[in-house]
């Protein structure tokens, strides 16, 4: 049988699949059905600073409502003796799920300000996360700040992260750079350990009846997948931390394609919300028969196989599909 | 080692102790002691522990009633028990005090003593509750302040154990119940030092138990009840001693020693006042400073008036005692005396004293009893025939009782600092001062005090917080006259109020004004400047809103005029203050998270260079002055009484002024302008699809909406809006939407709900926001001009039609309800629809105190002088109550019709002919009835018979009356449910209008049996755990009463045609209508959008049940709404209510929110298989028709199943 064993930050993992972050790895129900399974590790749902701020701030704003201004009804809610404002319940997921299961367990983090990202990072070191995944998104929506600003602002907040906790910790990348690689080799620099691409996200729609903004998130398609091995065939062997890939992955020959692209791990979420938790299993075991029927001795051994370094045709990462669809065999003989 | 002293109210204080000794609480909210039920329940839910280390069962009930039968079987199971009232609560209560009693059966009841409804309701304090009860039996002991209230409530409690005689512990309601004083606490050791616990063994002894069975509550015959009733003397006799044994005890453990009398002044005192309760503070007060001055002056405070224990008082009172006043705050109408005075005098009788007593009322409804009021009873005691039967603290100009006080004599010394704050309800002032007084209360030596109070509207309300601290205990149970401190926080209140009328000499002013310490003072009205000049004041400004904006506070600037007042006044040092001040937000919003804590702390690091004294000229430069509360063109009665009580100036207005049986003009609130929107909705008439929608939901009706004739526009104000109305019968005309500025409280809903969005811009709508000050001198003359233009005829529209209903004449107006509220639209709906023939019996509650408290109340009449009779009898009778009116309006209507034959002569018989056969099953046959009976009055002009005269004095009844029961769900489900299901069972004709908040709203929102499953309310910290009360199926069981559940947001057509079927169905009717609250905890602005949001989760399924229909061959049972199409966590996830629970307890609130999930799929399964029963053939048809006995139910759903 093939060894489907492989590194992800520094921890050993018994197969390349993971789970990735969405609403399957809130329970710990969930999280230890996955392992049995087969999954290698999880990455809980983010804890969201600004979903913190925010909570915090409607109930604050909900409690005050009407309050004082009446002298019948002082106030109009009952005064419980706790709220959970905090990431308190975030940090007990972490604690239930570390103590539920023998697999690693990611933490995820989508901070707002500075001293939030840093502050949460080492509450969830505590809480016992053996690696912490950086969800650094946000919509640049102020003109008056430079893609370089961002980027900068991205690298000195992994660079702050990484001096303040020891669990390894991975970023996980929006698409939307103007030179991903060069931004994947400033975030190894800066201490990442491993770079998770790409992040999905939830996108406005139109309601064009009510003239509404309707904000949608859609599971992923396997054509998703297209993009993700791009980057990661074209990072792999710039940067010395790992490489992951989410987004699109759908089957077993998914994540060997993820794997020759160069990538440590592929992250599953949408292919198990849609089928069942039983799915992981199959692709376990498809993984395994493939590996078999190829003859592959391991993992390892097709670890980043088909990336720029290793193809016969690099080009085929550096161009864009038309020119290879219009006058295929013309670029390659150049 | 002692406690250390803590700041608490007389609620708390009370319940604290309350609480820790007993087994069973049983609840039921009434102001001013719901604050006692809600802290049971929390500590209940907390896991607090009584003094015998087990958590007590606290139940709410139904009603007083109720907890008084729950407190009564508690008892005779052998627990310990309490439960807390006011008031009717307590009249309530008063059939099972008998009982109680009657079996010496020890408990406490503890009583925030609170005015009981005469000619008019009242939530204030004084004591004819308790003097309502004083014979049943109960022992009665008064505490006198909020530390009294927690010693004698223990009192209370081990001397009932002991004396087998039930208490009745009260305070004054509000002024002790609701002030903040400095008191020391009792620990559990104090409470097992005084209790016995030998006496707690035996009362569980005498429990009822079938081990030791036994036999009570027998009935009995003429031979023995008298003798059994006798044989309870000796423990009454014995109690006083008892009493006092328990005070003594107390004392040895806290160094606090109370009598059964209290007496405090000369030794030799010759003019002795007695009272009860917190005025006793004042007249205490009084003393000293008249015994300082050598007067032989004192007072007596009756701390148990039951068993009134004749030695004590003799031995009490000096003997050198000539003369006596005794204080009642109650009012026996036609006794010879109040209660404690007829005490008094028999107590002196029988002890064989000889004084001269007189007694006299004071402080109805919380009416300020003061040191001036109590020197003036001194004063008169001093006369040689000294006024009895007086009263003091008003001016009685027509049966002359009144005592004359000089209200600049003042007792407050120079070393208690009284700060005044004038404050909005929604800025947090109060908030911030009782922070306040807990910092300087238990971080300095200080003693402490503070009272707030507020005024009657819901929204954009004022308070007035009183903040007193000094080195000395603080007994001064009345308002701030004379401050050193005067806090505005809001700078437009200096046009409608005196602020500074309270201000001594030299005082400090902090204003927060939008303008810098340059500019300010020539934006202060003229009055405002003299005030400042004349009595010296120190002036210190804030721009307040500026700070909050930009500490992201919002328009919160509590904490922010809270550092300024540490700031100016210097109880603390700067630096210490500011950390007491961040130790007191995080103490009060720590548990509301890390984000609210930060944006507070801004707040307060920013203000003080924001702080600024101002350089105060020395003359008077202003050029404008303050605003009169009312328009001088306003009715005399509205500008001589209630203007008077809008400027705050209520308290002097003379017996005269005053209707003496509580019959007021309605259409008043219109005169009182309040301006309280920030923002007020814009109108564009070129974007407007005229639906009507936003006049439908307006709670306030501020929005309103014309048809008229182009012809009146030529003397329209300039910018006056029209546009071509959408209706084909009315497009020669022109339409207007017109807002009121000065009414509009700004709650955003019309603009929530307006569907005409711009085809450019997508957030701009046929109705914008926009800021009020601009708009409100251009767009007050085009309301005035709006108002005056002609309404539309009736008959020209379809009552049906939404967009028809726009056109209506609202005849419920500018209420005091809160901004935004739900339940205001479905009452001026019913104006609309109904209103010039309309009754309407209002349930205590939300809708009786916005529709009916003074100053001004919001409903009015139409042109022709026409509009809702409106009265309010009680809480729990008002479906009886207004059954009673139908039973006069069809007696009326019966005897005129028999008049009408019998003057057929003098009428003529064709007149006479069509009065009698009139059909006015609809709106076009009540106006012709209307010009019959116009007619038959001109008819019968001048004839003097008796019988003419009786016949016009009812003619009106002639026309159909449209009875409306009106109320709350608190009404409804809980205290009125037995009447509310009698008068449906009567089948009379009268409609049911039950506002649905699923809480009881005005008292602050406790869980009534309308409380869905899983929402949090006060007396449900924990969630919910039961589905709401379906009594709308109730209902629809008795089969003749018609029955709709209706939604304005979810189905506003089907809201409209419900009231209208309801009112023209010939028996009982009963509409639910879902009224979002503030209580639900969100933005009020979307309560439109939570109500669709209910009706697609299936949680408010829309419905009908119309009796009539049956006759047609058709299914009474109409489910009006479509089958669920959004999860219900879709829906109740958008309001505080659920989400607090899912914060506080999430594995709670998931298993509520699954159970609630199946309650309504449950619902909905036997709501769709109901609607879709098929009606058997009626005689001579052969196929079957809808209808409700079922021919073919489909398996496995027959009805009755669930």
């Amino acid at each position: 049988m093939a060894d489907l064993s492989t590194q992800y930050m520094g921890l050993p993992l018994k197969n390349p699949l993971v789970a990735s972050s969405s609403p399957l790895t809130e329970s710990v129900d969930n999280i230890r059905r996955l392992e049995d399974m087969g999954i290698a590790a999880v990455v809980l749902p983010s804890l969201f600073e600004e979903q913190l701020t925010l909570e915090s701030a409607v109930l604050d704003e909900d409690l005050w409502r009407g309050a004082e201004e009446f002298a019948e009804a002082t106030t109009y809610l009952p005064d419980l003796s706790t709220y959970n404002t905090g990431p308190d319940g975030y940090l007990e997921l972490i604690r239930r799920a570390k103590h539920s299961v023998a697999i690693p367990v990611i933490a995820s983090l989508n901070g707002v300000t500075p001293s939030g990202w840093v502050r949460y990072a080492k509450h969830i070191e505590q809480a016992g996360a053996d690696a912490l995944e950086l969800n650094i998104y946000t919509i640049a929506t102020d003109p008056l700040r430079s893609g370089a600003d961002l980027e900068e602002d991205c690298c000195e907040l992994v660079h702050q992260v990484k001096t303040s906790v020891r669990i390894p910790v991975a970023v996980k990348l929006s698409p939307y750079y103007s030179s991903l690689t060069h931004m994947a080799k400033r975030l190894d620099h800066a201490g990442a350990d491993a770079l998770v691409l790409f992040n999905r996200f939830y996108q406005p729609d139109f309601d064009i009846e009510g003239l509404e903004v309707v904000p949608r998130l859609h599971l992923s398609h396997p054509e998703e997948l297209l993009p993700r091995l791009h980057w990661v065939a074209i990072i792999f062997g710039h940067i010395k931390g790992n490489l992951a890939v989410t987004g699109g992955v759908h089957s077993a020959l998914d994540v060997v394609k993820c794997v020759m692209a160069g990538a440590s791990v592929a992250m599953m979420a949408s292919a198990p919300l849609e089928n069942g938790v039983r799915f992981i299993h199959r692709v376990h075991q498809d993984l395994e028969h493939w590996l078999e029927e190829h003859e592959y001795e391991s993992m390892r051994q097709m670890l980043g196989s088909m990336s720029h370094r290793a193809v016969p045709d690099p080009a085929a990462f550096q161009r864009g599909n038309y020119m290879k669809v219009l006058s295929s065999y013309a670029l390659r003989l150049r | 080692m002692a406690k250390p002293m803590v700041i608490l109210d007389g609620n708390e204080a009370a319940a604290a102790v309350a609480y820790r000794l007993s087994e069973v609480i049983a609840i039921y909210p009434i102001t001013p002691s719901s604050p006692m039920g809600e802290l049971a329940d929390q500590w209940k839910e907390e896991g607090k522990a009584n003094l015998w280390g087990a958590v007590p069962l606290v139940v709410e009930m139904q009603s007083e009633g109720g907890a008084a039968g729950a407190l009564h079987g508690a008892l005779q199971a052998g627990a310990l028990g309490t439960t807390f009232t006011s008031s009717q609560g307590l009249l309530l209560m008063i059939p099972n005090m008998y009982k109680i009693a009657g079996e010496l059966t020890p408990a406490v009841i503890h009583v925030a003593a609170r005015a009981v409804a005469t000619h008019a309701l009242s939530i204030f304090g004084d004591h004819s509750d308790v003097m309502g009860a004083r014979q049943t039996g109960f022992a009665l002991l008064a505490s006198n302040s909020v530390q009294e209230a927690t010693d004698l409530a223990l009192v209370a409690h081990a001397a009932t154990l002991e004396a087998r005689i039930p208490f009745l512990h009260f305070f004054d309601g509000f002024r002790t119940s609701h002030e903040l004083n400095k008191i020391h606490p009792l620990s559990d050791a104090d409470l097992g030092a005084v209790v016995s616990g030998e006496h707690v063994r035996l009362h569980r002894e005498r429990a009822l138990s079938p081990d030791r069975p036994v036999l009570r509550g027998t009935a009995q015959n003429p031979d023995v009840f008298f003798q059994a009733r006798e044989a309870v003397n000796a423990y009454y006799r014995a109690c006083p001693a008892i009493v006092q044994d328990v005070m003594d005890r107390f004392a040895r453990q806290t160094g606090r020693h109370y009598h059964l009398f209290d007496y405090v002044g000369a030794a030799d005192a010759e003019r002795v006042v007695v009272v009860m309760g917190s005025a006793a503070g004042a007249v205490e007060e009084t003393v000293e400073w008249l015994a300082a001055r050598g007067e032989k002056v004192g007072v007596l405070k009756v701390r148990l008036f039951r068993p009134f224990d004749l030695d004590a008082f003799a031995q009490a009172l000096p003997r050198t005692v000539q003369s006596i006043a005794v204080l009642d705050r109650t009012k026996e109408p036609g006794s010879i005396g109040e209660p404690l005075y007829l005490d008094v005098v028999t107590g002196l009788m029988e002890t064989r004293r000889t004084a001269r007593v007189i007694g006299g009322r004071y402080g109805l409804s919380s009416k300020e009893f003061t040191p001036a009021m109590a020197k003036a009873v001194f004063d008169e005691l001093k006369k040689d025939a000294p006024q009895n039967h007086f009263t003091v603290g008003i001016q009685d100009d027509v049966t002359h009782t009144s005592l004359a006080y000089d209200p600049a004599f003042v007792t407050e010394g120079a070393k208690t600092v009284r700060a005044l704050f004038y404050g909005l309800g929604s800025d947090g002032t109060v908030g911030a001062n009782k922070n306040s007084i807990k910092i300087i209360g238990e971080e300095t030596p200080n003693h402490a005090q503070g009272y707030f109070v507020y005024d009657s509207k819901k929204a954009g309300s004022v308070t007035v917080s009183h903040l007193r601290f000094g080195p000395d205990p603080i007994r001064s149970a009345y308002l701030i006259e004379r401050a050193s401190f005067i806090g505005c926080h809001q700078f437009q209140f200096l046009e409608r109020m005196d602020v500074l009328s309270r201000a001594e000499s030299g005082a400090i002013f902090l204003l927060n004004a939008p303008f810098g310490a340059g500019e300010v003072w020539e934006q202060l009205p003229r009055k405002v400047q003299e005030q400042i000049l004349g009595k010296k004041l120190r002036l210190f400004v804030i721009d307040a809103y500026t700070v909050a904006r930009e500490a992201g506070m919002g328009r919160r600037i509590n904490t922010i005029m809270q550092t300024c007042f540490f700031a100016i006044s210097g109880i603390l040092p700067r630096e210490e203050a500011v950390k007491a001040i961040k130790g007191a937000i995080e103490h009060t919003y720590g548990k509301r998270g890390e984000a609210v804590l930060q944006k507070n702390y801004a707040a307060v690091d920013r203000t003080l260079a924001h702080l600024f004294e101002v350089k105060v000229p020395e003359k008077i430069t202003a050029h404008f002055d303050v605003l009169p509360a009312v328009p001088e063109r306003a009715p005399a009665f509205v500008r001589g009484v209630l203007g008077q009580i809008v400027a705050g100036l209520g308290d002097e207005l003379p017996v005269s002024a005053m209707p003496p049986d509580g019959t007021f003009p309605t259409g008043t609130a219109k005169w009182e302008k309040r301006n309280i929107a920030q923002e007020i909705p814009v109108w564009d008439e070129v974007l407007c699809i005229q639906c009507g929608k936003c006049v439908l939901v307006c709670p306030h009706a501020v929005i309103r909406a014309k048809v008229y004739d182009s012809s009146q526009l030529a003397s329209a104000p300039e910018g006056f809006k029209t546009a071509k109305p959408r209706w084909r019968e009315f497009e020669t005309l022109r339409y207007t939407l017109q807002v009121a500025p000065e009414d509009c409280t700004g709650c955003a809903l019309c603009v929530e709900v307006c569907p005409a969005k711009s085809k450019s811009v997508a957030k701009y709508k046929a109705i914008n926001m926009a800021p009020q000050a601009p708009l409100r001198e251009p767009e007050s003359k085009n309301w005035e001009f709006f108002l005056a233009l002609p309404e539309l005829a009736r008959e020209r529209l379809s009552l049906g039609q939404v967009k028809d209903v726009q056109l209506l004449e609202p005849l419920f107006e500018f209420s005091g309800a809160c901004a935004g509220c739900g339940e205001t639209p479905y009452i001026k709906l019913m104006t609309q629809l109904f209103g010039d023939r309309l009754l309407i019996a209002n349930a205590t509650g939300c809708s009786s105190i916005y529709g009916g408290n003074l100053p001004t109340t919001p409903y009015t009449t139409n042109l022709q002088g026409r509009g809702p009779a409106w009265s309010n009898s009680l809480f729990e009778d008002n479906a009886e109550f207004g059954l009673g009116m139908r039973l006069a309006v069809d007696h009326q209507a019966e005897y005129a019709r028999h008049l009408v034959k019998k003057l057929a002569g003098e009428i003529g018989e064709e007149l006479v002919r069509r009065i009698l056969n009139a059909d006015q099953s609809r709106e076009e046959g009540i106006n012709e009835q209307r010009e019959r009976v116009a007619d038959l009055r001109r008819r019968l002009a001048g004839k003097e018979s008796a019988e003419v005269r009786d016949l016009l004095a009812v003619a009106d009844s002639l026309l159909r009356k449209s009875v409306w029961i009106v109320g709350g769900d608190g009404w409804a489900y809980d205290i009125g449910a037995g009447g509310l299901d009698h008068v449906l069972g009567t089948g009379m004709n009268v409609n049911m209008l039950v506002l649905d908040t699923e809480v009881y709203s005005n008292t602050g929102g406790q869980m009534s049996k309308a409380t869905p499953r899983g929402a949090v309310a006060k007396f449900a910290a924990g969630g919910k755990q039961t589905a709401k009360k379906d009594l709308a199926m109730e209902a629809i069981s008795y089969g003749n009463v018609y029955v709709a559940r209706v939604a304005m947001g979810g189905g506003d057509t089907h809201t409209v045609k419900a009231f209208l079927e309801a009112e023209a169905h010939p028996g009982p009717s009963l509409i639910i209508a879902y009224s979002h609250c503030i209580a639900h905890g969100y933005d009020m602005m979307f309560g439109i959008n939570q109500q669709k949001a209910a009706v697609l989760s299936g949680y408010w399924p829309l419905i009908r049940y119309n009796p009539g229909l049956r006759a047609e061959g058709r299914n009474p049972f109409q489910l009006d709404s479509k089958a669920p199409s959004i999860p219900l966590k879709q829906y109740a996830y958008q309001e505080a209510r659920y989400t607090m629970l899912a914060r506080s307890n999430p594995e709670a609130a998931a298993e509520l929110l699954q159970m609630a999930q199946e309650d309504v799929a449950r619902r909905w399964r036997v709501y769709s298989n109901r609607a879709a029963l098929q009606m058997p053939p009626r005689p001579g048809e052969k196929s079957p028709a809808a209808g409700e006995a079922p021919t073919a139910v489909p398996a496995g759903t027959k009805e009755g199943e669930e």
